[in-house]
């Protein structure tokens, strides 16, 4: 056990002197994977920002119902008690003709609009705001509601909301298959270091064998610069993700001033950053085990 | 470690330390290396094996170290079977074999001391006593003040003593040398020789081979011929 531990260590030290050795060729490699890792990653970031936007807007998911112009009172409030008993809405809001064209006086630029007007050309409305967050029960809603009788026109905000949410639908597919591809090519760069590396250890490998070395022990080190590498590699993929939200953040804030609002890219959690190492570690831990399964065992001495 | 007490148990009982029966090994093409040897050496002997080259002396060493195994027939060393051992037991079969190679095998990326060190490192010693074991090494064959150096750096007689050196920092039962005065001068090789013997005179049991009769003529030592793959 306590040579085993030893052996760890010893292998630990080995590696990151491998490294120290070649920083200029470490660099690179690690450059390579977190480039790779850095498209996929910064896609997620992206996406996670905007679906924060986009759950805030969801949120607030309307549907406005226009009443057919002779629904009388005894219809009005037929449809808001309809209306209220739905499951999944949160709130109904009762707009009459006369309170919505007093609203439109209101609105700058308006009143001059509606004084030429002989008489009210709006519909009694309700404004009915809905629970699920879900463009799916959104639509369901709004059919629902079509059938009501009086119901001239319905008007589902959820449009767009739907819209909105397909479109993220379809940017985190590419996310996630961008990342799965780029996966593939983290596993592919370990494979082929870790072949490089046990050509050139060569001769040691096979001498270690003749005097008693386990397979184990043989293979020990290459999981070491495998994983290692694949975590310098995770790490080099967050300082770039967050290098470009700093950078992009100092361009949004001045977008942000001109529309009066403050728009500003989240960074990545320690969580995520973590998650990023350990996932990395564990694509080079697999493209070390593919490759010193391909090669390892073709060393043996004669 | 158990192998180790395995082959301590069966070196007490006095049984042959090695052993091979009706051996036979055939390359892929037909090549016939070895052609139905017999033979056995007890614990503590020192045996020579000579015969022309390609007689099949290099391959009768590498069968008992595991690293070609028999077309058929039994190789025992230390009560094991190793012409069918499984390949997770071979290291620590090696463990307790010092193997001296007719290629040498030294590494020149390191030092002398640390291509001494090997064995020990694989084995997971204990640095501060490895170190120590392998000055001890360095200093029986007379290398010890040259321990920095790389080995490309040292001449033909020195490298093959950093070779034993290497071969017995683990304190083999077992030393097996290939061809270990082949390239070297009558004083360099009788230095070596001079050096199997000592360390067969504290117990362990040694297998050299060799075309070079000059040893065999002068400590009259038990000697396996081989001619074309069969014992004479």
């Amino acid at each position: 056990m306590r040579s085993w531990l030893r052996h760890h260590a010893l292998s630990f030290a080995q590696t990151m002197g491998r490294f120290a050795a070649s920083p200029f060729a470490s660099l690179l490699n690690a450059l390579v994977i977190g480039v790779a890792l850095a498209l996929p990653l910064g896609g997620y970031v992206l996406l996670a920002n905007l679906q924060q936007v986009a759950r805030g807007l969801v949120t607030d998911a309307q549907i406005s119902v226009f009443l057919a112009p002779d629904a009388s009172i005894s219809d009005i409030t037929e449809i808001d008690r309809r209306l209220r008993g739905t499951p999944g809405v949160t709130r109904v809001e009762f707009v009459g003709r006369e309170q919505a064209l007093a609203g439109l006086k209101r609105t700058p630029g308006m009143a001059e609009v509606v004084a030429t007007l002989r008489d009210n050309p709006l519909p009694d409305a309700f404004v009915v705001t809905l629970a699920a967050n879900e463009p799916e029960s959104a639509l369901r809603l709004e059919q629902e509601i079509k059938n009501l009788p009086r119901v001239a026109h319905v008007q589902a905000d959820s449009a767009w909301v739907r819209r909105v949410s397909s479109l993220l639908k379809f940017a985190r597919t590419a996310v996630v298959l961008m990342g799965t591809l780029l996966s593939f090519a983290l596993v592919a760069v370990t494979f082929n270091t870790i072949r490089l590396q046990i050509l050139t250890q060569r001769d040691e490998i096979e001498v270690s064998k003749l005097i008693g070395a386990t397979n184990a022990y043989i293979r020990r080190p290459f999981f070491y610069l495998g994983a290692l590498q694949g975590m310098f590699g995770g790490l080099a993929a967050c300082v770039i993700v967050e290098l470009a939200i700093f950078v992009l953040n100092r361009d949004l804030a001045g977008l942000a001033t001109l529309y009066g609002a403050d728009a500003r890219l989240q960074l990545l959690s320690p969580a995520d950053g973590l998650a990023v190492l350990a996932f990395a570690a564990a694509l080079g831990w697999l493209g070390t085990f593919l490759s010193v399964s391909k090669h390892l065992y073709k060393i043996e001495p004669r | 470690m158990p192998a180790n007490s395995y082959l301590h148990c069966s070196t007490s009982l006095g049984t042959d330390i090695i052993s091979f029966s009706q051996v036979f090994k055939r390359y892929p093409g037909g090549y016939e290396a070895l052609k139905d040897v017999s033979f056995s050496v007890e614990p503590g002997e020192m045996v020579f094996i000579t015969g022309h080259s390609g007689a099949g002396k290099t391959t009768l060493l590498k069968l008992i170290a595991a690293i070609e195994r028999a077309t058929s027939g039994t190789v025992l060393v230390a009560g094991q079977n190793v012409s069918s051992m499984r390949r997770r037991a071979i290291p620590f079969l090696r463990r307790n074999l010092g193997l001296i190679f007719q290629d040498q095998k030294l590494l020149y990326d390191r030092s002398a001391f640390d291509n001494v060190m090997l064995p020990l490192v694989v084995t997971g010693h204990p640095w501060r006593d490895a170190a120590r074991r392998a000055r001890a090494a360095l200093d029986k064959v007379g290398l010890l003040d040259r321990e920095r150096a790389n080995p490309i750096a040292l001449s033909g007689g020195e490298q093959q003593r950093l070779c034993i050196a290497r071969a017995v920092v683990n304190r083999p039962n077992i030393l097996i040398a290939d061809e270990p005065t082949a390239s070297l001068d009558v004083e360099y090789a009788d230095a070596i020789v001079e050096m199997f013997r000592s360390f067969n005179q504290v117990g362990v049991t040694v297998l050299i081979s060799t075309h070079d009769d000059r040893p065999i003529r002068k400590l009259n030592p038990r000697v396996l011929t081989l001619h074309r793959g069969s014992l004479a």
